[in-house]
């Protein structure tokens, strides 16, 4: 090859790059290891990472069992290791997984439109907002301040630069639902959307319904954002909403130490040509076969370049696949069992505990801890080897001696049985 | 191909005026330019357009072209047909697939534009 | 004649939806070991939902072949040579995705005690520390969740900067050579756009480069090598001229490959760039995703990096949140771990010693491409090819035949196609990149595919006109999709 390129050494290929240029010692790194070494480090990096712990942790992210049959099919090559589908005619398997994905996820949410994923959940809802600006032609978003926090820090990051304010409204303090009382007031006729999280970060199901009529009195949208995924298997979809922003983590992904995830986005019809992110679309082939394509790309920054609905230029396909595959396994039965077998192990766990909030709630909850604090119940369950709840003083100073507890068909009565009476001691 | 009746920009509009209403398309050279078009992107009905400005957008799948409205003055009237049929455009462009009406704020605008003859020259021109 | 691919049998498909029957089911789950609650008395009925409408109903097996079957109907990197220009697709090492889902790490939950995340940071830390040598850069943020996304945290952290110093600037230059991302980046960031022309070599060219930069120049934006594959000899003197304005150089790390362990865009004055993980490092692109897009920058930016950052105490890291300067946060928790776990074991298995042969490899193959392809298609920029080559269909498109044509031909000779009509600064471009993963025994194949095509070409234009003829489907009706779009399946 070397003679064939008319050179005698790798080296002289790299004679047009200046000298000052080239490193001239070797990296500093390692030399090369084996298969073995490399499983052996990973592992050791595994056991360092509570491996064996059993966990009461949601807020965003959540254990659920993985079908089998999830890492069988994303470990296809087929699935693995191809490019984002732009030749059709050879991409065929990915682009019917992802429009079989869309169509699931309007039927999960009541939306009519869904793009093919997004990075993840918090990245979505910027994207949700920047959208219904564009749509109402208004300027400031109103978000609840029961959204996931790194989602709402996330938003302020991503909308300061577009300078579009972000306003919080209340939460209700004994209810643990949005204030709608607060988020009447804020809202006007420069409000492009309001946002509103459920089953919201403290795990309470919002009246979405309520939300909806406020925000449409004042022509502003609805941008309904969810995290927990399995809640949709039970919970009334959120059809009064024009945006829906949604965490996909739930649906087979495993927590992963926070990503790679799938985040996605769906809407009404009549928005279709604002949503960001990939979308595919139903078409015939030359001799008017059914066939799939990526479309509507004219919204895309490769085409639009300045001017594009956002720089995203790829989905979260392979999450998206164990997103599908999950709904495929579970069904539309299994998730309805997957949900209440979620709900009864929540309110297991919360069954006479002091809950600060009184709000309906799905498969978490607050706890305000009578005797101890919330650090100290958690280092009592962690020498039990149980990961107990979120503490809330890092986002909600007013939360301070609160904790975020989330059970799921993963846990089981034994140790719930075991963070109870630390709960309650 | 080019009525003599009307009058053009060199980014490629046609406008056809009667009293002190001006109905506005894409010229043929334009939509065949552009290929098969999916998607029309118009303003809606009582907005005010600036000549020289753009006034919406015509996709191709892999390109969107602003359309410049060659006339200032109010929006009366959108073409109802093409959110469905975008298809006209390419079919009968000067006539059946117009875009919008305009009522004129600024008649003297009209005396800028080119004639068939002088349209035609331009792109035989361009090309 | 056709070597690499034959014809066979497939399997037809239909949507889940249309093979779904009601009660069919292929779910486990464990009988409840707590008392059932009744859901309309602890959520009201309000909140409930009758059922999922049209949700499929399918069993395990009809699961499996379901999936199965829409896989066979994928190009991959296992099939072969993947020449998608600008995409680096190689080789996907399996030990990347065994580690990946080691319990400890695949389960590790983003709220777990820093006490039990101890193995996951110091993945991290080592993944950060690995490309700071790489790149040659001080710091390293793991946050961002793509190319993309990095690329528009990189624009913030140039916005924060100059902001600190009083005036965050207007306007953005962009090569007209970029990705379409780069420009869509910049407006999201708040700034206008500015193209720079290409002189003749296809680099930037420093007397209109030195016209355009001044004090409300916020960035030049660069991608090198370029979308050509040329190096940017000129590198260092671009680099001069932005920071005589206080203009800071931004570095598309698309084309990485080319460089790790040859050269440092540390050492050659650029001051933020991104990588993609998904390209450089070999973590799979998953049919377009999940990728990974690590911001890497020099000292004078790091205040500004996202939170929370990795702090290094004596014997244990830390989360550090408490950062005044940072622009926040870019997206939740730390970034797409799994993807640094893969990304770091690459790292790993090539070492210090194995990553520049594997680049040498890469630029090898694609020059092996160039000087076998030149006599047969227009090489319009002659410049030393690093990584890829760019060549045009100027010889055969007067014969009608467009570069998108030659690459849907491509595919019959069992090829996925190589990048079509990018860059935009060559008319009908074909953007070549083997990356360093094929055997000359595979690029020979595709190399004898293009001749082939070449004279086909000459000889039936219209057989190559309307390819791929031996896939399950022709070519798509794109106009159609766009025109009527049908985004979901509907019961009739």
């Amino acid at each position: 090859m070397l003679s064939a390129c008319g050179v005698e050494s790798i080296e002289e290929l790299f004679a047009n790059l200046p000298e000052q240029v080239r490193i001239r010692q070797p990296l500093a790194l390692a030399p090369g290891q084996s298969e073995y070494e490399i499983i052996d480090y990973f592992r050791a990096r595994g056991a360092e990472n509570g491996e064996g712990y059993v966990s009461f942790l949601g807020a965003g992210v959540y254990s659920h069992f993985r079908p089998v049959l999830v890492d069988t099919v994303v470990s296809r090559g087929e699935f693995l290791t191809s490019y984002t589908p732009y030749q059709a005619e050879i991409s065929q398997g990915t682009l019917m997984a992802i429009f079989e994905f869309q169509t699931m996820i309007c039927q999960l949410t009541g939306m009519e439109v869904a793009n093919a994923s997004m990075y993840d959940g918090s990245t979505a809802v910027p994207e949700a907002a920047m959208m219904a600006v564009r749509i109402t032609r208004r300027e400031r978003v109103l978000v609840s301040r029961a959204l996931h926090p790194e989602y709402r820090q996330v938003l302020a990051t991503m909308l300061r630069r577009q300078s579009i304010p972000v306003d919080e409204f209340a939460y209700h303090r004994a209810a643990g639902t949005i204030d709608l009382e607060d988020l009447e007031r804020k809202l006007d006729g420069t409000t492009a959307a309001v946002i509103i999280q459920s089953p919201n970060f403290f795990g309470v199901v919002e009246d979405v319904k309520r939300a909806a009529e406020l925000a449409h009195s004042r022509g502003a949208l609805l941008i309904f954002v969810f995290a927990e995924a399995v809640s949709l298997g039970i919970l009334t979809p959120p059809a009064d909403a024009d945006i829906v922003a949604g965490e996909l983590q739930s649906f087979a992904i495993s927590p992963s130490y926070g990503g790679p995830f799938a985040g996605v986005i769906a809407t009404r019809e009549k928005y279709m040509r604002q949503i960001p992110g990939r979308l595919v679309g139903e078409t015939v082939d030359s001799s008017g076969r059914r066939a799939y394509c990526l479309t509507l790309a004219t919204r895309e920054q490769h085409i639009r370049r300045e001017k594009a609905t956002s720089n995203i230029c790829t989905n979260q396909a392979l999450i998206a696949l164990m997103a599908t595959v999950f709904m495929t396994v579970y069904g539309k039965q299994g998730l309805r069992e997957l949900a209440v077998q979620n709900l009864s192990k929540a309110h297991y766990l919360a069954k006479d505990l002091p809950l600060a909030f009184g709000g309906p709630f799905f498969n978490e909850f607050v706890v305000r801890p009578k005797i101890s604090s919330p650090a100290a119940v958690n280092r009592r369950l962690l020498e039990r080897k149980i990961i107990g709840g979120l503490e809330l003083d890092r986002f909600y100073p007013d939360l301070a001696d609160c904790l975020l507890l989330c059970a799921t068909e993963m846990n089981r009565k034994e140790s719930m049985d075991v963070a109870r009476e630390a709960l309650l001691g | 191909m080019y009525p003599d009746n009307f009058r053009y920009t060199k980014e490629h509009e046609w406008v056809n005026v009667e009293a002190d209403v001006a109905t506005v398309g894409i010229t043929f050279h334009a939509q065949s330019e552009l290929g098969d078009i999916v998607y029309v992107d118009l303003p809606k009905p009582e907005a005010t357009v600036e000549r020289g400005k753009s006034l919406g957008s015509v996709e191709s799948v892999k390109a969107v072209s602003d359309i410049y409205s060659p006339v200032s003055g109010e929006v009366l009237e959108v073409n109802p047909i093409l959110a469905d049929a975008p298809e006209k455009l390419n079919e009968d462009p000067h006539g059946a697939a117009w875009l919008v009406k305009i009522r004129l704020s600024n008649p003297a605008e009209l005396s800028e534009l080119l004639t068939a003859g002088q349209y035609q020259e331009y792109i035989g021109a361009e090309a | 004649m056709i070597q690499k691919a034959s014809t066979h049998v497939n399997q037809n498909e239909p949507l889940l939806f249309e093979r779904s029957s009601a009660g069919k089911n292929g779910y486990q789950l464990p009988p409840l070991d707590v008392p059932a609650v009744d859901p309309e008395q602890v959520l009201g009925a309000a909140n409930l939902r009758d059922s999922i409408e049209d949700l499929p109903e399918v069993s395990e097996v009809e699961a499996i072949r379901h999936f199965t079957r829409l896989s066979t109907w994928n190009y991959a990197i296992d099939l072969g040579l993947y020449p998608l220009g600008s995409c680096t697709m190689k080789y996907n090492p399996r030990v990347n995705e065994r580690v990946a889902g080691i319990d400890g790490l695949a389960w590790a939950h983003p709220y777990q005690p820093e006490a039990l995340a101890q193995g996951g940071m110091r993945v991290m830390a080592a993944l950060e520390d690995a490309l700071t040598e790489i790149t040659g850069m001080d710091a390293v943020t793991l946050q961002p969740a793509a190319g993309a996304h990095g690329e528009l945290t990189g624009i913030l952290l140039v916005r924060a900067l100059l902001e600190s110093r009083g005036n965050p600037r207007k306007r953005i230059l962009v090569p007209d050579s970029a990705h379409g991302t780069n420009p869509a980046t910049a407006a999201m960031a708040g700034y206008t756009v500015q193209d720079i022309k290409s002189d003749n070599r296809g680099m930037v060219d420093l007397e209109t480069l030195e016209s355009l930069v001044t004090d409300e120049v916020a960035a030049l934006m660069i991608t090198n090598p370029n979308t050509l594959g040329v190096f940017e000899s000129n590198i260092i003197r671009i680099a001069e001229i932005l920071h005589a304005k206080g203009t800071m150089l931004y570095m598309d790390g698309a084309n990485m490959n080319a460089l790790v362990g040859i050269a440092r865009p540390g050492d050659f004055g650029v001051d933020v760039m991104h990588l993609n993980l998904h390209k450089t490092f070999s973590t799979p692109h998953g049919g377009g995703g999940p990728g990974s897009g690590p911001v890497a920058v020099k000292k004078h930016l790091e205040p500004f990096l996202p939170v929370p950052r990795l702090r290094r105490e004596a014997d244990t890291l830390a989360w550090n949140y408490d950062l005044p300067s940072s622009i926040g946060k870019v997206r939740a928790f730390y970034g797409n771990f799994g993807v640094l776990v893969r990304a770091l074991a690459y790292i790993l298995a090539h070492g210090g010693d194995g990553l520049p042969n594997a680049t040498g490899d890469a630029v090898l193959n694609a020059n092996y491409i160039r000087k076998r392809l030149e006599p047969y298609f227009e090489l319009p920029h002659k410049e030393p090819t690093m990584h890829e080559v760019v060549f045009s269909d100027e010889r055969q498109a007067k014969l009608g035949v467009r570069t998108g044509d030659l690459a849907k031909r491509l595919i019959d000779y069992g090829f996925h196609p190589y990048t079509v009509s990018f860059p935009m600064i060559v008319h009908g471009a074909l953007m070549i990149e083997p990356t360093e993963t094929e055997s000359k025994l595979e690029l020979d194949l595709f190399i004898d595919a293009m001749i082939s095509i070449a004279a086909e070409a000459e000889s039936d234009p219209q057989l190559v006109r309307t390819a791929p003829h031996n896939t399950r489907i022709g070519r798509v009706d794109e106009v159609l999709a766009a025109r009527k779009p049908v985004l979901r399946w509907q019961r009739k």
